[in-house]
């Protein structure tokens, strides 16, 4: 079995840490193996952070190499076009559609990329409005999970082990939220 | 199986091997190992003030018959390398184990160093697991190697071993019970009559080490397809059993010293022979020395950073996946100070002053980043202070900018301590800013002596720093509110305008220990788009790349209100 590489971007504190745990539940889940590697330090503080999580029966490496993850999960526009690089030709990518500017945007030293959304919905990225997602389904504080219900609709593991991982990682008053935003952004990808 | 990092699998081999001490100081990527080591059941821990301290406390409580876990980051091993060199001449009593967490690609940290050069200097066995799984196992095993071979042991981790997450099996915990301590001056005395024959001792464990490394079956040979052999170690391995399916293996869990034996016999079981390291020549040149020819790639690997499967196989010749490059108007996102950082407005200032600021390790390295700009130099634990002194003796008889030396708290007390007292006693006249936000919080918020927090939550006392600097014999100390923008502008004025030493404390909680944010601010209609509050660097603050006019994002403000003292237009309003 080829081993299946997620990359998981965005911006510090988005909640990529978690959607990972949850990804890496389902797949253990599934009865297989997973390695997930994240950088800590620096990146805590406002920065670019990505975490990998690769899976099969024999996994190797932990690092996501140019061209080769099978899944880009981007928490943000910005984050997901510094991540282009590393999609398999083959590969997905789902984007939440959030603009976080940095710094040096914030600072006026550079610009926003000029119509970010239109080049990665050329490059056959699926956009998800994740906020408004959850937002409608329930509890805005889960867009990560509608994330997560995207990313469901492009691996090969069961619909219930998913729900199971969900449940088994947020917090137990959250769990019926969390599944139905799990549910709807699984629901938005069928509308693509 | 349970899912790990290297660092907790770590801290679980100590402790399913009877350790009942730990002893640190935090640094990325070793930190989570020693803070779950504290959490877990019958073991004491401590945060202690620095590395070369942690190993000392480590060592004594060694020769007392506990088996010690002392963790750190490669940088540490620098400063804790005086009791290292030593403790491999005095040797141990309970089992001692010690940690070193290397950054190659520096991902957090001011260089890359190969700690394996400690193991080969300092003649202390170093173990390399390549996994989770690994690094339990190797640590469990280290503390008895330990006391069979009288020395501490190392272990040697890199960022994607200790930060990586991968299924491990748990064990037991073996039931360790203190050894005897007995007076033993010939082994633990080390002045020159007594270190003279423990030195002999040492270089006669060397030949037991070398026998016993042939046949431990933490190095081993994975067997592959093709013809070409590759010798790695540590997580490395995993890059290169990925990018080179075909290539047999040798795998080596230790990594000094080397089975020299067995890497001839594997060189001869293969036609080409390579070595695969991240930003060393450590195991190359050790491997050359056994008498093998090692081959180069037909591009070289490179020199420093890491390596992964894609460089190994580009190094190889083989054809690449395809990828698209990211466009060139993706703007950066470096890290930034958090909304409300009591570090910003003194970065500011030391800005405006156009102050030489000679910075440390902590959060507030990121005061050289733009828009703020305000740090000169930044090298280890400590150096603030020490290079403020060094630049005032150059500059002495010229005109110049003032010096500024800016350090944080438990930095301070980490390095800055002796650093200061130096100063003091050779009457330096400059200024020191100890950046006092009662935590270490680069690392994730552990405690330190100046906010009286340890790793245990245990009963302490928190030192007073003021009373500190003021017994070391600094004159002027002042304490100051970071927040209150005159205050700050006027200490910082005045103190490097003085002709004596002056040590500023500003104090002012991390804002990210702060639980409740008062209300955020705003912009009103009397903003002019000077672009003065946005040069502060605060996240929350944008301006409209048109015209110019300042923004808050009311989710991001914590409502500190350091922006609006900078409003010359009042414009910046609460509410």
């Amino acid at each position: 079995m080829k081993t299946t590489t997620v990359l998981l971007c965005g911006v510090g504190g988005q909640g990529t840490i978690s959607a990972a745990d949850i990804l890496a539940r389902a797949i253990m889940g599934a009865g297989m193996q997973v390695k997930i590697s994240e950088i800590h330090g620096m990146s805590q503080r406002g920065g670019a952070v990505t975490t990998v999580v690769r899976f099969g029966d024999d996994v190797k490496s932990m690092v996501s190499d140019l061209g080769c993850a099978d899944v880009v999960v981007s928490f943000e526009v910005t984050e997901a076009m510094r991540c282009v690089s590393h999609l398999a030709q083959e590969g997905s990518m789902i984007v939440n559609v959030e603009h976080i500017k940095p710094l040096p945007v914030l600072a006026g030293k550079a610009r926003m990329p000029f119509k970010g959304e239109d080049y990665l919905k050329d490059l056959g990225a699926l956009l998800v409005p994740a906020h408004d997602i959850a937002v409608s389904a329930g509890n805005p504080k889960t867009m990560n999970v509608v994330l997560i219900g995207a990313l469901s609709k492009r691996l090969d593991i069961p619909v219930e082990v998913w729900e199971e991982a969900i449940a088994g990682r947020v917090p137990p008053k959250t769990v019926e939220a969390n599944l139905a935003a799990f549910h709807a952004g699984r629901a938005y990808i069928d509308t693509l | 199986m349970i899912l790990l990092s290297g660092n907790e699998a770590i801290a679980q081999g100590a402790w399913e091997a009877g350790a009942t001490i730990g002893v640190a100081y935090p640094g990325t990527p070793s930190t989570e190992t020693m803070e779950q080591f504290a959490k877990k059941e019958g073991v004491y821990a401590e945060w202690c003030t620095n590395e070369k301290v942690a190993v000392e406390v480590g060592l004594g409580a060694s020769a007392a018959g506990a088996r010690v876990l002392s963790t750190m980051k490669h940088v540490g091993v620098n400063v804790a390398a005086d009791p290292l060199f030593t403790a491999a001449y005095t040797g141990v009593n309970g089992g001692y184990v010690i940690l070193a967490a290397d950054d190659p690609g520096m991902h957090s940290s001011q260089n890359e160093q190969d700690s394996h050069y400690y193991a080969a200097a300092a003649h202390i066995p170093m173990l390399d697991p390549a996994d989770s799984a690994e690094a339990l196992i190797f640590t469990k095993a280290a503390f008895e190697l330990s006391e069979r071979f009288d020395v501490p042991f190392m272990i040697r981790s890199t960022v994607r071993l200790s930060h990586t997450k991968a299924p491990v099996e748990c064990g037991e915990r073996l039931a360790y019970t203190l050894k005897p301590y007995e007076k033993d001056a010939a082994k633990w005395v080390m002045m020159p009559a007594f270190a003279k024959p423990r030195r002999k001792v040492q270089l006669k464990r060397i030949e037991s080490l070398e026998a016993w490394v042939e046949e431990c079956n933490y190095n081993r040979v994975i067997e592959g397809a093709g013809k070409i052999g590759v010798v790695c170690a540590g997580a490395c391995y995993q890059h290169v059993a990925e990018a080179l399916p075909e290539a047999s293996i040798l795998k080596l869990g230790v990594s000094w010293p080397l089975p020299k034996k067995k890497i001839v016999d594997f060189a001869q079981s293969v036609d080409e022979l390579y070595v695969i390291e991240e930003g060393s020549e450590y195991l190359t040149n050790a491997v050359k020395a056994c008498g093998v020819t090692v081959c180069a790639p037909a591009n070289a690997l490179p020199a420093d950073g890491e390596v992964s499967p894609r460089i190994i196989r580009e190094a190889f010749g083989f054809k690449l996946p395809a990828f698209e490059p990211v466009r060139t108007d993706v703007p950066a996102r470096p890290p930034a100070l958090c909304p409300g950082c009591p570090h910003r407005i003194v970065f500011k200032e030391l800005s405006r002053l156009r102050a030489i600021v000679t910075g440390d390790i902590g959060c507030y390295t990121l005061g050289a980043l733009a828009p703020l700009s305000a740090m000169d130099t930044c090298v280890d634990m400590g150096a603030s202070v020490s290079m403020a002194h060094g630049m005032e003796l150059a500059l002495a008889g010229v005109d110049h900018k003032p010096v500024v030396a800016v350090i944080g708290d438990s930095t301070f007390g980490h390095s800055g301590l002796s650093s200061l007292v130096s100063t003091v006693y050779n009457q330096g006249t400059g200024t020191v800013c100890i950046l006092d936000n009662r935590t270490t919080a680069m690392t994730g918020h552990q405690g330190n002596p100046f906010n009286g927090v340890t790793l245990q939550n245990r009963l302490s006392r928190e030192l007073d720093l003021e009373a500190v600097v003021r017994a070391l014999g600094v004159a002027d100390v002042r304490v100051i509110d970071p927040n209150d923008l005159d205050a700050v502008r006027s200490n910082l004025k005045d103190a490097t305008t003085n002709d004596e030493l002056s040590v500023l404390i500003f104090r002012s909680p991390c804002i990210l220990l702060e639980k409740v944010h008062a209300e955020p601010f705003r912009v009103d209609a009397s903003c002019t788009g000077c672009g003065v509050c946005v040069s502060i660097g605060c996240p929350a603050i944008s301006r409209d790349e048109d015209t110019g006019i300042a923004g808050i994002d009311p989710i991001m403000c914590v409502g500190c209100g350091q922006c609006s003292q900078y409003c010359r237009f009042d414009a910046i309003v609460c509410g």
